[in-house]
C-alpha cells in the first residue's frame, strides 16, 4: 500500500508493507542510506533516527507507525545540538571506521536536545543502546561535553 | 567530503579541468611520472596533482577505520609540501602489480602492516612530485630551482609565490628524479602533528561517507544466504514455495557449491522475511557436532602430549622445572570469537562488458580478484573492485577463501549473471557464520628459584591452526608449526631461560580466522597471567619481575622495558589503593610495537568495574600521533570488552549465539577514559592497529587478581563467577 513520510522535512510517498521496518524503507526506498543496519534486533542503535524529535531505533519501527510523524535522519538533522555535536565529532577525531556513527550522532544529538549539559553518567545512560565496535566511547563522551559547551557559547 | 569513492571516478571517467601530474612507480619500483593516470598506465599512480590545488593521495590500504587512508595522505603531503586542507584520498582498483603491500607481495591490507610498508614508497611519490613541481616552476619562472621551496601548498622563492597546482601540467611533461632526497625527521610539519583531523572525519558525520551496503546499482537485487546450522553441513535440497507469498520476492537458487540457498528479493527486508520461510534440507555427515564443553575437553587433552616443537627443547624445560625451588602451573582455557564488525559482512557485483565490478570495503583484492575470477570462470583483471569505506573488520575482512565474495559471486552466476546481486548477511549470519579466533588452550608451567627468579618454562599450547590449508601455509607454517599460533609466547621478548613452546592443533570443520591480533590475542593473556601468578607466588612485584626479564642491551628490551615503565609512571604503580580495589599490568610485544598496559577496578561483592586504564605505546615513529591513540582506545576496548563477557559457543556443533543481546558488546558504561601515552621514537613506524589489543585482556585479569583474589584463567571473565558493573 501507499504510505505518505515526512522525512527531513520532505514528504515522500512509498509503496511498501505497513510493517515493514522503517530502517529499510529508508535505506532501500528512499536511499537515505546513512541510517545504518547492525542488527535488526534494537540493540546497537546504528539505525537511529529521530521521530518528532525522539530518538528511535528504526529497525523496530514499522513503517506504519511512522507515518504522520516528522522523521530526522542523519541526512537531515539540524539545528544547535546538531551542528554542536558534528563539529566536536570533527575536532575530537571520534570516528573510526564510522559505521555506527551516525546512530551515536543521532543519540547524542537527542541527548543534548533534552538535557544541554550531561554528566558523564546521563551520557552512559542515554548513549549505552548504541554499539561501536571500534570501541570510540571515551571520544563519544568526550564530544558530548564537548559539544554541550558549544551550546553554551 | 575528501574521500573520492565515486563511482565515475573509479571508472576513470572523471577528468579534472587540464592536465594533472601523476606521480608513482613502474612495474620494477622505479618512479614513474607523467599526465595520464587511466588504468593501463604504463606507471602506477600514487599521488595525482590536479591544476585546481587537490592532491589526490591513492591509497593502496583500505580504510576500514585504523586511519591507513589519512596515514598515507600525510606521508605524501609532508613530503610534497601540500597544505592539509588539499589532500584527497581516492582508493586504489586492485592491481596487485602495482598496489602491492610490500611486506605481502600482493594487495592487501593486515597485520598491522599499512604504515610500515609503505613508510618510504609514498614519502618517495610525495617527494618526486615536489622536485617536479620545483623543477616545473623555476623553469617558467627563468630561475634556479635551488631557490623554490614548497611550503603549505606554496611553490616560493625569488620573490614569487603560487599554488602548486598551477605547474601539475608543466610537471607532468618532466622526468621524476630516480632517488628524490627525503626529508629528515627533523624538518617534519605533518608527519608528528598533533592536530591533522582525519580525512574521513567529516564524511563520517553527515551520513555520506559510502559503505559498500549503501550501494545501489540499476537492476539490483538484494539476496541472503541460507545456510546450515552447522558448519561443514551440505545442501541436498530446498522447498521455497513459503517464500512465494513474500512481497518482493523474486527467485532463490541453490549455491553450485552447496554451501546454501541463494535467496533474491528487491529489498534487504523481503529477502530476510522469504528466507524465512524457506525449507532446507542438510546432509551432516561432514558437520561439526561437537559441543563447546567438549570441545575444551579436547584442547586439554591435546596439551598432555604436543605435536610440535615451536622453541627449545622439552627435555630441557623439564629438567629446570624439576631443579626449580618452586613451580607455577595454570591451564588456561579461551573462547572462539566472532570479529562482529558493526558493518555485517556484504558486497554488490555488477556484470560488466568484459568481466564484473565487484563493490566492497576490500581488505585483500590480491586473494578476492583472483578467487572470484577462478570462480566465474574469468581473468583476475576482468574482476574489477571498487574499494569503498568498511564498517570495520577486525581481520574478517581478509579472508583466505573470500567467502563473502565467493558466495556473492555464486549468488550472481547461479541467477544467470547478467543481474547485479547485493550480497548482504545479517547480524545472525555473522555471528553463526564461522571465521572465529580460534578456542585456544594453554598450559603454563614456570620454574622458580629460591631468590623468585624465573629458571624454567614449560608453555603448551592447543589451537586450531589459521594457515594450514591456506595460501598463506608455505610462509607461516614450519615444521608443522603455525606461527599464528604461537606468535608472542614461542618469540616473547622475555629473556626466559629454559623455555620450551610446544604445540599441538585441533581440527574440526569450524572455520577460523586471523581476529585482531591474531595468536598474541591469546598467547599474551597466557605469558602475561602466568608471569603475574609466577610474581605473586614469589611475594615479587609484578612490574620488578618483567623488568629483570628485560634487562638486556636489545632493541626488543629497551623499547618494552621503555613502556613499561611509562605505563608504570603514568598509571602510579605502586602508589596504595583503597581495599577492594586493584591494579594488573600487562606488556606485549606484535607487529614490531610495544603496548605495556595497566588496569584499575574496583570489586564488590562479585562485581567489578573498571576505573582506569592507561597505555604506553612505541610503534616507532607516530604518524598521526592521535590516530595512534585512537587506534589503543579501540584496541583496548576490543581486547577487553571480549575478555570480560564474549564467547561464542556451539551445542552439537550449532552456535549458540545468534544477535548482539547474546553477543553482548562493549558499550558505552562499560570504560571510561583510556590514557594512552606515546613514546617518541624516531624509528621507522611499525604497526597500531593490533599492538593495543593483546596486553589489555590480561592487564584486566591481572587487576581483578589483585582486587578479589581470583584469578580468571578461563575467558571471558564472567566464568570466573564475576560480571561487570
Amino acid at each position: 500500500m501507499t504510505i505518505e513520510l515526512t522525512v527531513n522535512g520532505r514528504r515522500r510517498s512509498v509503496e511498501a508493507d505497513p510493517d515493514a521496518p522503517l530502517l529499510w524503507v529508508l535505506r532501500d526506498e528512499l536511499n537515505l542510506t546513512g541510517t545504518k543496519f547492525g542488527c535488526g534486533v534494537a540493540a546497537c542503535g546504528a539505525c537511529t533516527v529521530h521521530l518528532d524529535g525522539e530518538p528511535v531505533r528504526a529497525c523496530q519501527t514499522a513503517l506504519a507507525d511512522a507515518a504522520g510523524a516528522e522523521i530526522a535522519t542523519i541526512e537531515g538533522v539540524s539545528g544547535k545540538a546538531a551542528e554542536a555535536v558534528r563539529a566536536a565529532w570533527r575536532e575530537l577525531d571520534v570516528a573510526q571506521c564510522g559505521y555506527c556513527q551516525s546512530g551515536q550522532i543521532m543519540s547524542a544529538v537527542a541527548l543534548l536536545e533534552s538535557n544541554p549539559a550531561p554528566d558523564d553518567a546521563a551520557i552512559d545512560a542515554h548513549m549505552s543502546g548504541n554499539v561501536c565496535r571500534c570501541a570510540t566511547y571515551p571520544r563519544i563522551r568526550a564530544a558530548i561535553h564537548r559539544a554541550a559547551r558549544m551550546m553554551e557559547g | 567530503m575528501t574521500v573520492r569513492t565515486d563511482r565515475r571516478g573509479f571508472l576513470g571517467l572523471a577528468a579534472a579541468a587540464g592536465a594533472a601530474l601523476a606521480v608513482g612507480f613502474d612495474a620494477q619500483g622505479a618512479l614513474a611520472a607523467g599526465a595520464a593516470d587511466a588504468p593501463g598506465a604504463a606507471f602506477n599512480p600514487f599521488v595525482r596533482i590536479a591544476p585546481d590545488g587537490a592532491v589526490t593521495v591513492i591509497a593502496k590500504h583500505f580504510e576500514m577505520g585504523q586511519g591507513a587512508s589519512t596515514g598515507l595522505a600525510t606521508l605524501v603531503a609532508e613530503e610534497l609540501g601540500a597544505d592539509w586542507a588539499q589532500m584527497r584520498v581516492a582508493f586504489a582498483p586492485a592491481d596487485p602489480s602495482r598496489y602491492a603491500n610490500l611486506l605481502f607481495g600482493t594487495q592487501g591490507t593486515g597485520g598491522s602492516t599499512a604504515m610500515a610498508n609503505s613508510w618510504l614508497q609514498y614519502r618517495k611519490a610525495g617527494a618526486a612530485a615536489r622536485e617536479m613541481i620545483r623543477r616545473a616552476a623555476a623553469a617558467r619562472w627563468g630561475v634556479d630551482p635551488a631557490e623554490l621551496d614548497i611550503v603549505e601548498g606554496q611553490v616560493r622563492g625569488a620573490g614569487r609565490s603560487a599554488g602548486l597546482g598551477e605547474f601539475a601540467a608543466d610537471a607532468a611533461a618532466l622526468t621524476p628524479p630516480a632517488e628524490p632526497a627525503l626529508k629528515p625527521a627533523s624538518a617534519f610539519r605533518l608527519i608528528g602533528a598533533p592536530d591533522l583531523r582525519r580525512l574521513d572525519g567529516p564524511s563520517k558525520t553527515d551520513g555520506t561517507a559510502e559503505f559498500a551496503m549503501d550501494v545501489k546499482v540499476p537492476g539490483m537485487v538484494w539476496a541472503v544466504i541460507l545456510r546450515p546450522p552447522r558448519h561443514g553441513a551440505r545442501l541436498t535440497g530446498f522447498d521455497a514455495a513459503g517464500a512465494e507469498a513474500v512481497r518482493g520476492f523474486v527467485d532463490a537458487r541453490a549455491l553450485p557449491n552447496g554451501a546454501g540457498v541463494a535467496v533474491y528479493a528487491r529489498s534487504t527486508w523481503a529477502a530476510i522475511k522469504a528466507r524465512e520461510a524457506i525449507e532446507a534440507r542438510w546432509d551432516e555427515a561432514e558437520a561439526e557436532t561437537r559441543s563447546t564443553d567438549r570441545m575444551e575437553a579436547e584442547h586439554l587433552a591435546l596439551l598432555d602430549a604436543p605435536t610440535y616443537q615451536a622453541r627449545g627443547e622439552a627435555a630441557q624445560a623439564a629438567a629446570a622445572l624439576s631443579g626449580a625451588a618452586r613451580v607455577v602451573e595454570a591451564d588456561m582455557l579461551l573462547p572462539h570469537l566472532a570479529h562482529a564488525p558493526m558493518e555485517p559482512l556484504n558486497c554488490v557485483i555488477e556484470p560488466l562488458e568484459d568481466g564484473v565490478l565487484i563493490h566492497d570495503g576490500c581488505q585483500f583484492p590480491g586473494l578476492t580478484q583472483p578467487i572470484v575470477a577462478a570462480v566465474l570462470g574469468l581473468r583476475p583483471e576482468q574482476v574489477r573492485i571498487r574499494t569503498v569505506f568498511a564498517g570495520g573488520s577486525f581481520g574478517r575482512r581478509a579472508n583466505p577463501t573470500s567467502d563473502y565474495h565467493v558466495e556473492a559471486a555464486l549468488a550472481f552466476a547461479a541467477l544467470g549473471g547478467k543481474t547485479p546481486v547485493k550480497l548482504i548477511w545479517t547480524r545472525e549470519d555473522d555471528l553463526a557464520g564461522g571465521y572465529y579466533r580460534p578456542m585456544a588452550a594453554h598450559r603454563v608451567r614456570v620454574g622458580l628459584d629460591a631468590d623468585g627468579r624465573v629458571v624454567g618454562w614449560d608453555h603448551r599450547i592447543a589451537a586450531q591452526s589459521i594457515m594450514k590449508g591456506t595460501a598463506f601455509e608455505s610462509v607461516t607454517v614450519h615444521d608443522g608449526v603455525d606461527h599464528s599460533s604461537v606468535e608472542g609466547a614461542a618469540d616473547t621478548p622475555y629473556a626466559i631461560p629454559a623455555m620450551s613452546v610446544g604445540l599441538s592443533d585441533w581440527t574440526s570443520p569450524i572455520p577460523v580466522l586471523w581476529w585482531r591480533s591474531v595468536g598474541h590475542s591469546h598467547t599474551a593473556f597466557a605469558m602475561e597471567t602466568a608471569l603475574d601468578m609466577a610474581a605473586e607466588a614469589a611475594g615479587r612485584d609484578p612490574l620488578e619481575l618483567r623488568l629483570e626479564l628485560l634487562s638486556g642491551e636489545s632493541d626488543d628490551h629497551r623499547r618494552l622495558s621503555g613502556v613499561l615503565r611509562l605505563a608504570a609512571e603514568k598509571a602510579g604503580w605502586g602508589a596504595p589503593l583503597a581495599a577492594g580495589r586493584g591494579r594488573g599490568l600487562a606488556a606485549h610485544k606484535s607487529f614490531g610495537s610495544y603496548v605495556a598496559t595497566v588496569v584499575e577496578v574496583t570489586a564488590r561483592d562479585g562485581r567489578v568495574r573498571i576505573d582506569r586504564v592507561v597505555c604506553a605505546v612505541d610503534c616507532g615513529t607516530a604518524i598521526n600521533p592521535d590516530i595512534v591513540r585512537a587506534q589503543v582506545e579501540g584496541a583496548v576496548g576490543f581486547g577487553i570488552g571480549h575478555a570480560m563477557r564474549n564467547r561464542i559457543t556451539f551445542d552439537n556443533g550449532a552456535v549458540e549465539q545468534t544477535n548482539f543481546p547474546d553477543y553482548e558488546p562493549l558499550r558505552m558504561g562499560d570504560i571510561g577514559a583510556i590514557e594512552v601515552h606515546v613514546a617518541p621514537s624516531e624509528a621507522p613506524p611499525s604497526g597500531i592497529g593490533e599492538p593495543g589489543t593483546p596486553p589489555a585482556a590480561p592487564a584486566l585479569a591481572n587487576a581483578i587478581a589483585a582486587a578479589t583474589g581470583v584469578r580468571p584463567l578461563k575467558l571471558p571473565i564472567t566464568r570466573a563467577g564475576l560480571s561487570f558493573a
